[in-house]
């Protein structure tokens, strides 16, 4: 299967649909810490000057200042890299957003390996288990430009935190235009009877590329693509479990706390199936390209098959 | 912008209610946070008897000032103030730390009316004071925001992102204040990691920064009444203060930043603070 790759990147596509709401909504403001050029929010400054705040290279004040702008009523965008935003600045995310009720929408951008070239020290593979910890937080990865349209005018109503994992870069086209998402349901990508696949972010076309080969094979995969991570939908993956009976789950995360656990929990209280996880077995990040990377930590298509035909192994035996 | 004398007794009496309204509340419990609850009074009594624009009918009233109390461990002298301006009933300062009570050991703004922000975890308040300070800014509104750190707290890192963000800022619609009681809970801050010279530090933080006697309801009246005065700069008030203030088991005491303490010990102290005149406790 070929994806096609948008034009724009998910940074751009993210940016350009705040301002459409900043537009009509004077309480969104925007703070960075010194990445506004790579997070595009200088698009936002140049247009808004009197709502984007560059705090420098202090994250920890950052989240602290979205706080207390939230606490007048303004609708604060935090941006970092995902290492910062969510495990620099966790105790500020914890007590001064979430503990204190106050609606922070944090962005975290180059979660896992999309890091890349920066790096295991700038590599979160902790992000999502940090952030689900937290009571009332939402936590979403978009996966293309589509799903972020869509879901960006939600989570800027969202009287309750949020934390959105976002891959800068251009991301495959997933979703034809108009699709509509609602936060906290996942979205049936395709179906099948054999095994269900529940992916996110970068996962989402290799779990579709999985698929195709399993079909091939005679194996009929459902793919899931699970963008809410929390508060997952449960119901859907009950489902999935009750008819296919076989679940791989694939993130670009530790498979410790991140989806493929928030899966585990729901299965295994109300319908456990045998179940195999694709993600980053425990291990610090390191350097390289996203394709390197993802071969490295076996984050690929290879890697889900792999786990689809061991889970339909302890399914029929 | 000087104090008349009359001002000054009355909100020096206020400090005294305050302290004893807060010895009451911890009595009822048998331990707490009481030295950094008794060295912030005479700044609660002159922010609430006289400073601050509230209702407590109506405690989120969008024209309010706003207090921060980063140090949120001080919480139960505020819930002290709080009761004796009629926020909520006297009664509820018994609840103290009790299960399912609207007064917890550290200031919650969802729980007790009148708590403007969440603290606890030192360091936050700092910055959650300038980003409300930084949105009513943003909205024209010249409410106030009035923002207590404790010194001990001063060892924060995230203490100095804020001062050199709130410096930078230029925010005249707050002013911040440093209780320098020189204690903190494993003892006294020149033993553990000293501030040096803490004015000098705020100044190179491009803050108007100004040291008063942080017990002296007339020369804090004035430092916030200079501060307002000062456009186009972040104040700061460094009130020099003594741990355990007019509390007659924990002032001068050296662990006294949480302590246990006796029904007895307790009834004396508010007996000492009953029978002493004005500011002399």
């Amino acid at each position: 299967m070929r994806f096609s790759i948008d034009e724009v990147a998910m940074k751009d596509a993210y940016i350009d649909a705040l301002m459409e709401l900043a537009e009509e909504n004077p309480q969104i403001v925007v703070l960075d810490a010194d990445l506004m050029n790579s997070n595009s929010t200088i698009k936002f400054l140049k247009r808004f000057p009197e709502r984007a705040i560059n705090v420098g290279v202090q994250e920890a004040n950052m989240l602290g200042m979205a706080a207390g702008l939230a606490a007048v009523g303004k609708i604060p965008f935090t941006h970092t890299f995902a290492c910062f935003n969510a495990r620099r600045a966790l105790d500020q995310i914890y007590m001064s957003v979430a503990y204190a009720q106050l609606p922070v929408k944090i962005v975290g951008t180059d979660p896992g390996v999309t890091a890349a070239f920066n790096g295991g020290t700038h590599m979160p593979l902790e992000d999502v288990g940090f952030l689900r910890g937290i009571p009332t937080m939402t936590v979403i990865e978009p996966v293309d430009n589509v799903m972020m349209r869509a879901i960006l005018p939600q989570v800027a109503a969202m009287d309750t935190p949020v934390y959105l994992r976002v891959n800068r870069k251009q991301p495959v086209k997933i979703y034809a235009p108009g699709t509509e998402f609602t936060i906290g349901k996942g979205k049936v990508l395709r179906d099948g009877d054999d095994l269900t696949i529940v992916a996110t972010g970068i996962l989402v076309p290799e779990a579709l590329e999985a698929a195709e080969a399993l079909a091939e094979e005679g194996i009929g995969a459902r793919v899931i693509n699970m963008f809410t991570i929390k508060p997952i939908d449960a119901e859907l993956l009950i489902k999935a479990a009750q008819e296919t009976g076989a679940v791989v789950t694939a993130e670009n995360h530790n498979v410790i706390n991140g989806l493929g656990s928030a899966v585990a929990e729901v299965l295994s209280q109300h319908h456990p199936v045998p179940m195999e996880r694709v993600g980053v077995q425990d291990l610090f990040g390191e350097v390289g390209s996203v394709e390197y990377l993802q071969q490295r930590f076996g984050l690929t298509s290879e890697a889900i098959v792999e786990k689809a035909k061991a889970v339909l192994g302890r399914k029929n035996s | 912008m000087m104090l008349e004398r009359e001002e000054q007794q009355r909100l020096e009496e206020l400090a005294k209610e305050i302290r004893i309204a807060t010895l009451e509340e911890f009595g009822h419990l048998g331990f707490g946070h009481i030295g950094g609850a008794m060295s912030i009074v005479e700044l609660l009594a002159v922010l609430y008897g006289k400073v601050m624009r509230y209702k407590p009918e109506e405690p989120r009233w969008d024209g309010r000032d706003w207090l921060v109390l980063s140090k949120g461990h001080a919480g139960p002298a505020l819930y002290a103030t709080l009761a004796l301006k009629g926020f909520f009933p006297y009664d509820m300062l018994k609840t103290l730390n009790q299960g399912g009570t609207n007064l917890p050991s550290h200031a919650d703004r969802n729980k007790t009316p009148g708590v403007d922000m969440t603290t606890g975890s030192l360091g936050q308040g700092m910055s959650t004071g300038l980003g409300v300070a930084l949105g009513l800014k943003m909205d024209g509104k010249d409410n106030y925001v009035y923002l207590v750190l404790g010194d001990g707290e001063c060892q924060e890192g995230q203490i100095w992102e804020g001062a050199l963000y709130g410096g930078n800022a230029k925010l005249d619609n707050l002013i911040v204040f440093v209780d320098y009681n020189k204690q903190q809970l494993d003892g006294y801050v020149d033993n553990i990691n000293p501030l040096g010279d803490l004015r000098a530090k705020w100044e190179t933080f491009g803050w108007f920064a100004q040291e008063v006697d942080g017990h002296d309801v007339a020369q804090i009246y004035e430092a916030i009444r200079r501060a307002q005065e000062v456009e186009g700069k972040s104040s700061v008030i460094i009130l020099h203060t003594i741990k355990g203030k007019g509390c007659t088991f924990a002032e001068g005491v050296e662990f006294n930043h949480h302590m246990r303490f006796t029904k007895e010990q307790i009834e004396q102290a508010i007996a000492a603070l009953k029978g002493a005149e004005g500011n002399a406790v």
